[in-house]
């Protein structure tokens, strides 16, 4: 009963393994079924979390602009996510004329997948874990390089221009961004020296977040890039460029976008708490693993809200901004950071952690300093094209005309 | 026959009977999925050779860059929807020519191989050590030091080039 109460998840698979060697089951098949049962819940426990998602951002980014958010079906709205889910289960299956059938059936199928099997890899507490890869950061990028390939397969299969080149435009971004993505990612890995996720949150004693802060705000930003939202949103900008590759796209398909947006900004929460934020570590979490299990969702939660408000609140930016924004100041900062932090965690690899994070913040603390004084000296040199100078014909007054009956001019 | 057994057929199938498609079908767009089909289908031979490194970094670079780049050119590529096109290259038996060569040589190296068919045996479980001993043969000057930095030099000079042809020279209309 212990160890039911503090470790669920390892008691139920105990349990449940003797129990199929007791009928006589093959080793074998006892791993597969298990390994099937595993995948089962978590994919199921993932999206019907959405649900709860949907309704969260939905709630604080109503309340951020001054509304209620959903609040007619039971308290607090909270059951809206369910009857519009039902509704778009009842929706029509539209496929647009000359479409490429494979490619287009597919491509939400790829997306969904591919945000769900990030959820392989994730320690969800201490003993709690799909599969604890030595290869785990790398699994990650990997995934995310099949979720561009749906990208590329909605734009393409649904025979729209409109849907190709959005296609094309988010998968710029996403390739852009994620080369500062994976250079931020490799300082955790340096700081641990080890590639599993587990392995990682084992080795923060001091919080990555702590030791290396601009790492992290890159690795933050970046992958709000990579999921595609405000600011970042460029795929699906609806009133000044058509929605995005999943245009042509109704009911459930469309539906399985919606959820694999949302979900993908969760999950990149929770890859940045178990990357950053010491994932499932806190008091009590080595002996009690349940309690591992609250810290991840609170720390992932804190990570998402933050990631809400700003959807909320920062307009969007043109697509060229986001590339200049990418190439000419995360990259170069993310590569000096790279250098810099192994040359130090290298000099400084025989002294106690405190020094050698302190060390790594001040490698952090210099290289912001630097690259905001350069950024400024580069924004006051460079000439910005002026491009409210002209006047608009709007602005300009009806011309003067006399008054034929008064002779006064009006 | 074992579940691995099975796993491994279907796969072998998937990448054998894509990589054929690849080259076979007229439509460039289909071509460049089917590769990609292709590349994942090995990605899960290197995962039942307990390989969990190279089927990911296999996912990583020819599925997450090198396809993704393809598929980007070939639908920036003029008629790219058009099946009029003749499906083989008026060169095809040179190619089949070379194909063919290769094979044969390749089929009577590895029967002349006195332990070829004794090499089954069990695969090592790949662990971390395994991925440490790459890193390390990689740079170790006894190992792999020279080839690794070769290979550097190139993909810097390659990326250099890139650039210098893509960038607007000045003075140049």
């Amino acid at each position: 009963m212990q160890t039911f109460l503090s470790d669920p998840v390892t008691a139920i698979t105990i349990w449940l393994q003797t129990l199929l060697f007791s009928w006589g089951i093959p080793a074998v098949w006892v791993q597969l079924i298990m390994i099937i049962i595993g995948s089962l819940i978590v994919c199921a426990g993932a999206m019907f979390f959405v649900l709860f998602l949907i309704w969260y951002e939905r709630k604080v980014i109503g309340r951020v602009q001054d509304r209620f958010g959903p609040n007619r079906l039971g308290p607090f709205g909270i059951f809206q996510t369910i009857a519009d889910m039902l509704k778009i289960f009842t929706k029509e299956h539209i496929t647009p004329l000359g479409a490429d059938k494979i490619p287009y059936n597919l491509a939400p199928v790829l997306i969904m997948g591919a945000v769900l099997m990030m959820w392989a890899v994730i320690p969800l507490s201490k003993t709690t874990v799909g599969a604890d890869l030595d290869v785990g950061i790398l699994y990650l990028v990997a995934i995310g390089g099949l979720g561009e390939l749906g990208v590329i397969m909605a734009g393409w299969g649904s025979n729209n221009k409109y849907s190709m080149l959005a296609a094309f435009r988010a998968l710029a971004v996403l390739i852009s961004y994620e080369v500062p993505m994976v250079l931020t990612m490799l300082i955790p890995v340096m700081l641990s020296g080890s590639m599993s996720l587990n392995g990682i949150i084992a080795a923060q004693n001091v919080w990555y977040i702590a030791a290396a802060p601009l790492a992290a705000a890159i690795f933050f930003i970046s992958q709000i890039a990579e999921v595609g939202r405000a600011p970042f949103d460029v795929t699906e900008a609806e009133s000044e460029l058509v929605a995005g590759y999943n245009t042509e796209y109704s009911g459930l398909k469309f539906g399985m976008f919606y959820v694999a947006d949302f979900l993908h900004a969760f999950t990149a929460a929770l890859v940045f708490a178990v990357l950053f934020l010491g994932g499932w570590r806190g008091p009590g979490a080595e002996q009690i693993p349940i309690v591992g299990f609250f810290y991840l969702f609170l720390k992932t939660m804190l990570v998402h809200f933050v990631g809400v408000l700003i959807r909320a609140s920062v307009p969007r930016f043109r697509v060229d901004q986001m590339m200049a924004l990418n190439w000419k100041f995360f990259t170069p900062v993310s590569v000096m950071l790279v250098i810099l932090i192994s040359l130090v965690d290298k000099a400084a690899a025989l002294s106690q952690e405190i020094w050698r994070s302190l060390l790594i913040f001040a490698v952090n603390g210099v290289v912001f300093l630097v690259s905001f004084r350069l950024l400024d000296i580069f924004t006051t040199r460079k000439e910005r094209p002026s491009v409210v100078t002209r006047q608009l014909p709007v602005a300009v007054g009806a011309p003067q005309r006399r008054n034929p009956e008064s002779g006064v001019s009006s | 026959m074992s579940g691995m057994q099975i796993v491994f057929l279907v796969a072998a199938a998937i990448t054998l009977v894509s990589a054929v498609l690849v080259v076979t079908l007229r439509r460039t767009m289909s071509s460049a999925l089917l590769l990609v089909l292709t590349l994942l289908g090995v990605s899960v031979l290197f995962v039942l050779l307990q390989a969990q490194f190279f089927a990911v970094v296999q996912v990583l670079i020819y599925i997450g860059a090198v396809a993704t780049l393809i598929l980007f050119v070939v639908m920036l590529t003029r008629s790219v929807m058009d099946t009029s096109e003749p499906q083989v290259h008026k060169n095809w038996w040179l190619a089949a020519l070379v194909s063919l060569v290769v094979f044969v040589a390749l089929v009577v190296t590895l029967s002349s191989w006195q332990a070829f068919p004794q090499v089954q045996r069990a695969i090592p479980a790949d662990s971390g050590e395994n991925l440490a001993a790459l890193g390390k043969a990689l740079v170790d000057p006894n190992g792999f030091a020279l080839p690794f930095e070769v290979a550097s030099i190139l993909l810097v000079a390659t990326m250099i080039g890139a650039v210098y042809i893509a960038s607007e020279r000045k003075g140049e209309e």
